[in-house]
C-alpha cells in the first residue's frame, strides 16, 4: 500500500476546509459550497474504499502509516485502523456527507469550513496510533466546534460554547498528564506498546481516573454531562450532529482506557455500571420532562450512551458487541432526529414542542420519517436501535439480574419519552397557526432522511456485515481486557 | 592600634547593617518616594562596600573597578529615579507611597 | 418449501409497501386489490402448509433463512419453524386477516386514509406471521414489536382525535411494560443456555432445573420461575391480562376492522401463543403456572363484570375479549396448552365475527356506537343479526357452537389442575359463563330487539340526525356481509370438527409439551372423553350450560322484559355500580399515580438533578469556587511596592535558610 489513504482521508477535508474559508466571499459563496460538497464526497468515497478494502478477518492494524515526527520524544505520525475504528470512520464519512449536503444555498462558508475541518480531525482521532497524535486530533476538534457554536449557535450560544470548551478541555488535561506518565514509564507514545505495558493496580487506578475524566466528559456520562444538552441544543444543526454522532468519547474508552488499564477497569466496573444505569434511567426521566425538541433528542442520546458504557463495563462479549453497535446506531438516529428537528424549525421557527403538533396533515413525509426514526430510537426490532440495545440488555441480564432489570427499563422509559414527543409533534390537533400553512419536506431533505432511514433499516434487518467488520477487533480487545497487567 | 584594626568581618558587618537599614527603608517607608530612592541607593552602596572590602582583602583591583561601575550605575539610576519622581509629583501633587497602588488586584 | 414459507409473510409486506408508498398516487381500488390478493395468497399458501403438516406428515419444518448476527458463541438466525402449532396459527391469522381486508373495503369506503389503512393492516399481517412462524426469540420479538407498532398506528389512525392518539400511545407503552418482562425473560434464558433458538432451548431446558439466579448477591430465586414470570409479563402486556389490560378497551378508538383483527382475533392472542410455544419451559415452574392461572381467572371474571355496564357496543365486545383471554390464560396455567390454542382459534372466529357485526351496525347507524341509541335492527339487518346471534351463542358457549367445545374443556381443566389457585380459577370461570351470557345477550337484545331508539334521541350531532331522517338503517353491502357469513360458518363448525384431533388426538404432536405426570389436567380430561356426541349430550347436565341459560334469561329480563328493573338495580347498588363504571378505578390509578408520578419524578429530576445539581452545583458551583478563589487571592495584590519588596526579602530569607539547612 503506497498511497497514504488515511492521511488523504484526514487532510483532504482539512485542507479543503481551509480553502473553503479562503474563498468564502468569492462570488456570493457559491464556489465555497461547491468545494465543500466536493470535499465531502471525495472523503466519503475514500472512506468507502477503506471500508471495502478492510480485511475484517484480522484484528491487526491496517492501512498503516508510520513516519517519525519528533524523534527526541519518539513521537510518531502513526496511523492505522482496526475493526473498531473502521466502523466509526464509515459513520463519520456518511454523517459529514449528509451534513454538508444538507446545507442550502446561503449557508456561510466559514461554517462549512469548520464542519469539514472537524470531520478531518475526527478521522484523525479515529486512526491515530500514537498517543500524542491522538491527543492533538482529539483536542483540535474543540477549536472549530467552539467557534461554530459561538458564532452560529442559538440564543444562549456564548454560555453553551464556553461551557462546552471548558468542560472538554478540563477533562482532557487529565488525559495529557496520564500520557506524560505513561511516556515516562515506557519511553514511547505508541498506544500499541502501552496496551502491553505492565502497571501496578495503584497506578492503574490513577490513570483510570485521568482517562475517565477525558472520555466521560466527551461521551458524556453522568455527572460530567452538563455541557452536552446546552451544546447540542445551541449548536447549529450540522455542528450538533457532528458533536453528538461521532462518538469519539466512547471510542476513547475502547482504544485507550480499557486496554491500557484493564485491571483498574475490572476493579471499578461496579461503579461504572452504577453510573451507566443511573444515566440510562435518570436521563430517560429528564428527557420525559423536556419541552424543547432538541434538548429532548440530546437527553435521549445521552441516555443511550449510558447503555453503551454499561456494555463496556460488563466485560461480556455480547454486551460489548452490543455497545459498539449501539454507538453506531445512536449516531445515525441522533443525526436523523436532529435533521427532522431542523426541518421543523426552519418552517415553524421554534424547537418548542408546544409550537408543533398536528404536522402529519401538512407534512406527511416528515411525519412518516419522524415516526420511523422515533421507532429506531425506541429500539424497535428491524431498526438499528434494536440491535445494540437488545444485546446490551442480554449481557446485563447475564451479568446480574438486578442490573439487567434496571437496564431493561430503557425499554419502557425510552418508549415513553419518544412516543410523548411523537404525539406532541406529529399527531394531535394543530396547536400553532403556522402549522397549517407549512410545506412538506423538499426533495433534498426527503432524500437525505430517506438515506438515513434506509441505512438504519438495513442495519436493523441484517447487522451481521457491520459486526463482522468489528468482530475480530472486539474479540481481541476482550481477550486483552481479560489479561492482567499487574 | 593593633587589635583594633578593622578586619574584613567588620566591613562586611557594616555592609550588612547598611543593607538592613536600607531594606527597612524600603519596606517600612510608606510616605516618601524620595526616601525610597535613597534607600535603594543605600542597597547599592552596601554592595559597593563589599566589593571594596573584598578587593582590599584579596589584593585584587577588579573589585574596586566594579565599585566604580556600580557608582556610575547608581548615579544614572538616581538620575532616572529623580526624573520619575518629578514627573510623579507633577501628575499627582504628592509623592506619598500609599497612593501608588495602581497594581492593586 | 423455503420459498413458499418466505412468501407467506413477505407477500403482505410487499402489499403494505405498495399501498404505503404508491397508494396515494394510484386509484383507490388498487390498494385494496393488491392487499387482499397478497393476503389471500398467503392464506392459500398457509392452508397448503397446514395440509402438508397435518396430512402429509411434515410434522416439523425448520428453515433458516440467514444469519442475523454471529456472536461467536452463537448465531442468531432468522428462520421459520413450522409445526402443527404455528401452521394452525398461520391459517387462522391469514384467514381472519383476509376477511378483515375484504370487510375493510366496505367499512373504510369513504375514509381519506384508505390506502394508508390497507398498508397498515397488511404490515400487521406480515408482523403477525413473522411472530407465529419464528423459530427463535429474536424473530418472535421482531414480530411481537411489529404487531405492536401496527396496533399503535392503527389505534391512532384517526390522528386528529386526541383520544385516539392517546389510546395508541397507551397501548404501546403498556405493551412496552410487558416487553420489559419479556426481554428480561429472554435474557435469562440466553444468559444460561447461550441461545435464542427454540429447538435448542427446549432440548436443554432440563439444565435449567434447580438453577438459581440472584437479583443481587444474596437474594436467590429459581431461574426458571423468574424467566417464566418474565416471559409471562410479556404475554400479560400483549394479551392484556390484569393489571396490564387497560389499553385494550381504549384501543377501541381505532377503526372497527382493526378491533376485530388486532384487538380480538390475532395480536392479543400472541401472548397465549407465545406461552404455548414455550410450554416446555413453563412446565418447569409451578410458581409461574400458578401465577398464570390466578391472573387469568381474575381477568376472566373481573372483565366480564365490567362488560355488563358498558354502553358502547365495541367496548362490550372488548371487555368480552379480555375475559376470554383470561380463560385462555387459565388454560395455560392448568397446563392445558392445547385447550388454550383451541379456544384461541374458535375465539378468533366468533370474536372477529362479533366485532365485524358490531362494525356493520355502526356503519348502518352512521357511526353511532351507543347501545342505548340502537334497538330493533333485527328486521332491517337480517344477515348482521343472524351472524351476530351465532357469534353470541358461540361466545356464550352453547352447544353445539364452537365456543362450547373450546370453553368447556378449559373450565374442566381448571378443575383438574394441580397448581395453587386452580379452585379459584374453576369457580371464577364457571361464574364467568353466567356473566358472559348476561353481557353478550344484553348487547344483542339492546342492539337488535325492542323498539328502535336511534332516530329521536341523537340531538347531540346535528349532522347525524339530519342524515338519519332521510335514510333508515339498512343491511350492509356484500363486502361486509360475506366475511360475516364466512366467520359465522367457522364459528359454528370449528368446534365440533376440530375438538377431537386438537384436544384429544395427536394433532399438536411434539409442538406442545406438557408434563402430564405432574400437571395431569389434560390427561384427566382425556380419561373422561367419550367422543363428540357424548360430550354434547353431557353438556345438558353441566353447571356452565344452565348458568349460560340463566345469563341469557337475566339479560332478557333486564333489557326487554323489564327495562326499568335495570335502573332500579343500578340505584340499589349505588357505590358498587360506580366502581364498575370506573373500571375498578384501575385507569384512574394509572392516570393519577403512575403517569402523574412519572411526570412529577421527571420534573423533579429536571429541577433537582439537572438545574440544581448539574447546572447549579457542578457548573455554577465551579464557577463560584473559581471566583471565590480569585477574589481571595486578589487581596494579596495590594499594589504597594513595599509589600512586594517585603515578600521578596522574606522569600529570599526562606530560600537561604532552606539552602543552609540542606547543606
Amino acid at each position: 500500500m503506497n498511497v497514504p489513504v488515511l492521511s488523504l482521508l484526514i487532510w483532504l477535508p482539512i485542507i479543503a476546509g481551509v480553502a473553503v474559508l479562503a474563498v468564502r466571499n468569492v462570488d456570493g459563496g457559491r464556489p465555497s459550497r461547491w468545494l465543500a460538497n466536493a470535499a465531502a464526497w471525495a472523503a466519503f468515497f475514500i472512506a468507502v474504499y477503506v471500508l471495502c478494502r478492510f480485511q475484517s478477518t484480522s484484528a491487526a492494524m491496517q492501512f498503516s502509516e508510520r513516519v517519525m515526527w519528533i524523534p527526541y520524544f519518539g513521537i510518531e505520525y502513526s496511523l492505522g485502523i482496526d475493526g473498531l475504528s473502521v466502523l466509526f470512520i464509515g459513520m463519520n464519512a456518511l454523517i459529514t456527507l449528509l451534513v454538508i449536503a444538507a446545507q442550502k444555498a446561503g449557508s456561510k462558508g466559514s461554517y462549512l469550513s469548520a464542519l469539514l475541518i472537524t470531520s478531518g480531525l475526527t478521522y484523525g482521532a479515529f486512526s491515530a496510533r500514537d498517543a500524542v497524535l491522538f491527543y492533538i486530533f482529539f483536542e483540535a476538534m474543540l477549536i472549530p466546534m467552539y467557534l461554530v457554536i459561538g458564532v452560529f449557535g442559538g440564543a444562549q450560544r456564548k454560555y453553551a460554547t464556553t461551557k462546552f470548551f471548558l468542560y472538554t478541555l478540563f477533562g482532557s488535561l487529565f488525559m495529557l498528564l496520564a500520557l506524560f506518565y505513561l511516556y515516562g514509564v515506557s519511553q514511547t507514545f505508541s498506544l500499541q506498546a502501552w496496551h502491553h505495558l505492565p502497571l501496578s493496580l495503584y497506578m492503574q487506578l490513577i490513570l483510570f481516573g485521568a482517562f475517565f475524566m477525558a472520555f466521560a466528559v466527551k461521551t458524556p456520562m453522568w455527572p460530567l454531562h452538563a455541557w452536552a444538552p446546552d451544546a447540542y441544543a445551541e449548536a447549529p444543526t450540522g455542528a450538533a450532529i457532528m458533536l453528538a454522532s461521532t462518538k469519539i468519547g466512547a471510542y476513547g474508552f475502547l482504544r485507550l482506557l480499557l486496554p491500557i488499564v484493564p485491571d483498574a477497569a475490572q476493579v471499578l466496573a461496579p461503579w461504572m455500571i452504577g453510573l451507566s444505569l443511573l444515566a440510562v434511567i435518570y436521563f430517560g426521566f429528564v428527557a420525559l420532562a423536556q419541552t424543547d425538541l432538541k434538548r429532548l433528542i440530546a437527553y435521549s442520546s445521552i441516555a443511550h450512551m449510558g447503555l453503551v458504557t454499561l456494555g463496556f463495563f460488563l466485560f461480556d462479549a455480547v454486551a460489548l458487541k452490543g455497545a459498539v453497535l449501539l454507538m453506531v446506531s445512536n449516531g445515525l438516529v441522533v443525526a436523523a432526529l436532529f435533521f427532522c428537528a431542523d426541518s421543523l424549525e426552519k418552517r415553524l421557527g421554534s424547537y418548542r414542542l408546544t409550537d408543533c403538533g398536528g404536522i402529519v396533515k401538512a407534512m406527511p413525509w416528515l411525519a412518516t420519517l419522524l415516526v420511523f426514526f422515533a421507532m429506531a430510537n425506541i429500539g424497535l426490532p428491524g431498526t438499528s436501535g434494536f440491535v445494540g440495545e437488545f444485546l446490551v440488555i442480554l449481557g446485563a441480564v447475564g451479568y446480574q439480574l438486578g442490573v439487567g432489570l434496571l437496564a431493561a427499563t430503557v425499554v419502557v422509559v425510552g418508549a415513553a419519552y419518544t412516543l410523548w414527543m411523537v404525539r406532541r409533534v406529529v399527531f394531535g390537533p394543530v396547536t400553532h397557526s403556522s402549522v397549517s400553512a407549512i410545506t412538506d419536506l423538499g426533495m433534498r431533505e426527503r432524500l437525505l432522511l430517506s438515506v438515513l432511514a434506509a441505512v438504519m433499516l438495513g442495519f436493523g434487518l441484517w447487522p451481521q456485515p457491520l459486526l463482522g467488520m468489528a468482530d475480530a477487533s472486539i474479540t481481541q480487545l476482550l481477550a486483552h481486557m481479560a489479561l492482567s497487567k499487574l | 592600634m593593633p587589635g583594633l584594626e578593622p578586619t574584613l568581618t567588620h566591613y562586611l558587618l557594616l555592609a550588612a547593617a547598611l543593607l538592613v537599614i536600607s531594606l527597612v527603608g524600603i519596606i517600612a517607608n510608606r510616605r516618601n518616594v524620595l526616601v525610597l530612592l535613597m534607600a535603594v541607593e543605600l542597597v547599592l552602596l552596601s554592595a559597593n562596600l563589599n566589593f571594596v572590602a573584598f578587593s582590599a582583602y584579596y589584593n585584587d583591583l577588579s573589585g574596586q573597578v566594579m565599585a566604580m561601575f556600580v557608582l556610575a550605575t547608581v548615579a544614572v539610576e538616581s538620575a532616572v529615579g529623580l526624573a520619575l519622581l518629578i514627573l510623579l509629583f507633577r501628575r499627582r501633587g504628592n509623592i506619598a507611597i500609599q497612593t501608588l497602588d495602581v497594581m492593586k488586584g | 418449501m423455503t420459498m413458499m414459507l418466505a412468501l407467506i409473510p413477505l407477500l403482505p409486506l410487499f402489499a403494505a409497501l405498495f399501498a404505503g408508498f404508491f397508494g396515494r398516487r394510484v386509484p383507490r381500488h388498487w390498494s385494496h386489490w393488491v392487499c387482499c390478493a397478497a393476503v389471500g395468497i398467503s392464506f392459500i399458501l398457509s392452508a397448503v402448509v397446514l395440509y402438508k403438516v397435518v396430512v402429509l406428515g411434515f410434522t416439523e419444518i425448520n428453515v433458516t433463512l440467514y444469519t442475523w448476527l454471529d456472536l461467536g458463541s452463537t448465531k442468531l438466525t432468522i428462520g421459520f419453524l413450522v409445526d402443527p402449532l404455528s401452521a394452525l396459527m398461520m391459517v387462522v391469522v391469514t384467514l381472519v386477516s383476509f376477511l378483515v381486508h375484504v370487510y375493510t373495503i366496505g367499512y373504510m369506503k369513504d375514509d381519506p386514509g384508505y390506502a394508508r389503512f390497507f398498508s397498515y393492516i397488511a404490515f400487521f399481517t406480515f408482523s403477525m406471521l413473522m411472530l407465529v412462524m419464528s423459530d427463535n426469540f429474536l424473530q418472535m420479538f421482531f414480530g411481537w414489536e411489529g404487531v405492536g407498532l401496527a396496533s399503535y398506528l392503527l389505534i391512532g389512525f384517526w390522528h386528529t382525535r386526541p383520544s385516539a392518539t392517546k389510546a395508541g400511545m397507551k397501548a404501546f407503552l403498556m405493551n412496552r411494560v410487558g416487553d420489559f418482562g419479556f426481554i428480561v425473560g429472554i435474557g435469562l434464558l440466553f444468559a444460561t443456555l447461550g441461545t435464542l433458538n427454540f429447538g435448542e432451548i427446549f432440548a436443554r431446558v432440563d439444565e435449567l432445573q434447580g438453577l438459581n439466579v440472584s437479583l443481587w448477591p444474596g437474594l436467590e430465586w429459581s431461574l426458571l420461575t423468574v424467566a417464566c414470570i418474565g416471559l409471562f409479563v410479556g404475554a400479560m402486556g400483549k394479551s392484556a391480562q390484569v393489571p396490564l389490560h387497560t389499553w385494550l378497551p381504549d384501543s377501541m378508538e381505532g377503526p372497527t376492522p382493526i378491533s376485530a383483527l388486532i384487538h380480538a382475533a390475532t395480536m392479543v392472542t400472541a401472548g397465549i401463543f407465545m406461552v404455548a410455544r414455550m410450554s416446555p419451559v413453563f412446565e418447569g415452574s409451578d410458581t409461574a403456572l400458578s401465577l398464570m392461572i390466578i391472573v387469568g381467572a381474575t381477568t376472566a371474571i373481573s372483565m366480564a363484570v365490567l362488560g355488563l355496564v358498558q354502553n358502547d357496543i365495541k367496548r362490550v365486545v372488548a371487555y368480552s375479549t379480555l375475559s376470554q383471554l383470561g380463560y385462555m390464560t387459565v388454560a395455560l396455567g392448568a397446563s392445558a396448552y392445547s385447550a388454550a390454542i383451541f379456544h384461541l382459534m374458535t375465539h378468533a372466529f366468533f370474536k372477529a365475527l362479533l366485532f365485524l357485526a358490531a362494525g356493520s351496525v355502526i356503519i348502518a347507524l352512521h357511526h353511532e356506537q351507543d347501545l342505548r341509541k340502537m334497538g330493533g335492527l333485527r328486521k332491517l339487518m337480517p344477515i348482521t343479526y343472524v351472524t351476530s346471534l351465532i357469534g353470541a351463542w358461540a361466545l356464550v358457549g352453547l352447544p353445539p357452537f364452537s365456543g362450547f367445545f373450546s370453553k368447556e374443556p378449559i373450565i374442566e381443566a381448571a378443575r383438574f389442575a394441580t397448581v395453587t389457585g386452580h379452585t379459584y380459577a374453576y369457580w371464577a370461570l364457571t361464574l364467568g359463563v353466567f356473566l358472559t351470557a348476561c353481557y353478550t345477550f344484553r348487547m344483542i337484545f339492546l342492539a337488535f330487539h325492542g323498539a328502535p331508539r336511534y332516530g329521536a334521541s341523537s340531538h347531540g350531532s346535528h349532522k347525524a340526525s339530519h342524515k338519519e331522517h332521510h335514510e333508515a338503517p339498512k343491511e350492509s353491502p356484500k363486502v361486509v356481509t360475506i366475511p360475516l357469513i364466512v366467520l359465522a360458518v367457522c364459528s359454528v363448525f370449528a368446534g365440533i370438527l376440530f375438538i377431537t384431533p386438537m384436544l384429544f388426538g395427536d394433532y399438536f404432536g411434539t409442538s406442545i409439551y406438557g408434563n402430564y405426570v405432574a400437571h395431569d389436567a389434560m390427561a384427566r380430561l382425556y380419561a373422561n372423553w367419550q367422543g363428540v356426541l357424548h360430550y354434547l349430550l353431557h353438556a345438558f347436565q353441566t353447571l356452565p350450560f344452565w348458568l349460560a341459560l340463566a345469563g341469557i334469561a337475566t339479560a332478557w329480563y333486564f333489557t326487554l322484559s323489564a327495562p326499568t328493573a335495570a335502573d332500579r338495580l343500578v340505584k340499589t347498588l349505588g357505590a358498587a355500580y360506580g366502581v364498575l363504571k370506573h373500571h375498578f378505578y384501575i385507569d384512574a390509578f394509572y392516570e393519577r399515580v403512575i403517569v402523574r408520578g412519572t411526570h412529577s419524578a421527571a420534573s423533579w429530576f429536571v429541577r433537582g438533578g439537572e438545574r440544581f445539581w448539574s447546572e447549579g452545583v457542578l457548573v455554577q458551583g465551579t464557577t463560584r469556587l473559581v471566583q471565590w478563589g480569585a477574589q481571595s487571592l486578589r487581596y494579596l495584590q495590594t499594589g504597594y511596592l513595599y509589600h512586594y519588596a517585603f515578600a521578596m526579602v522574606l522569600g529570599l530569607l526562606v530560600l537561604m535558610t532552606w539552602w543552609g539547612i540542606k547543606k
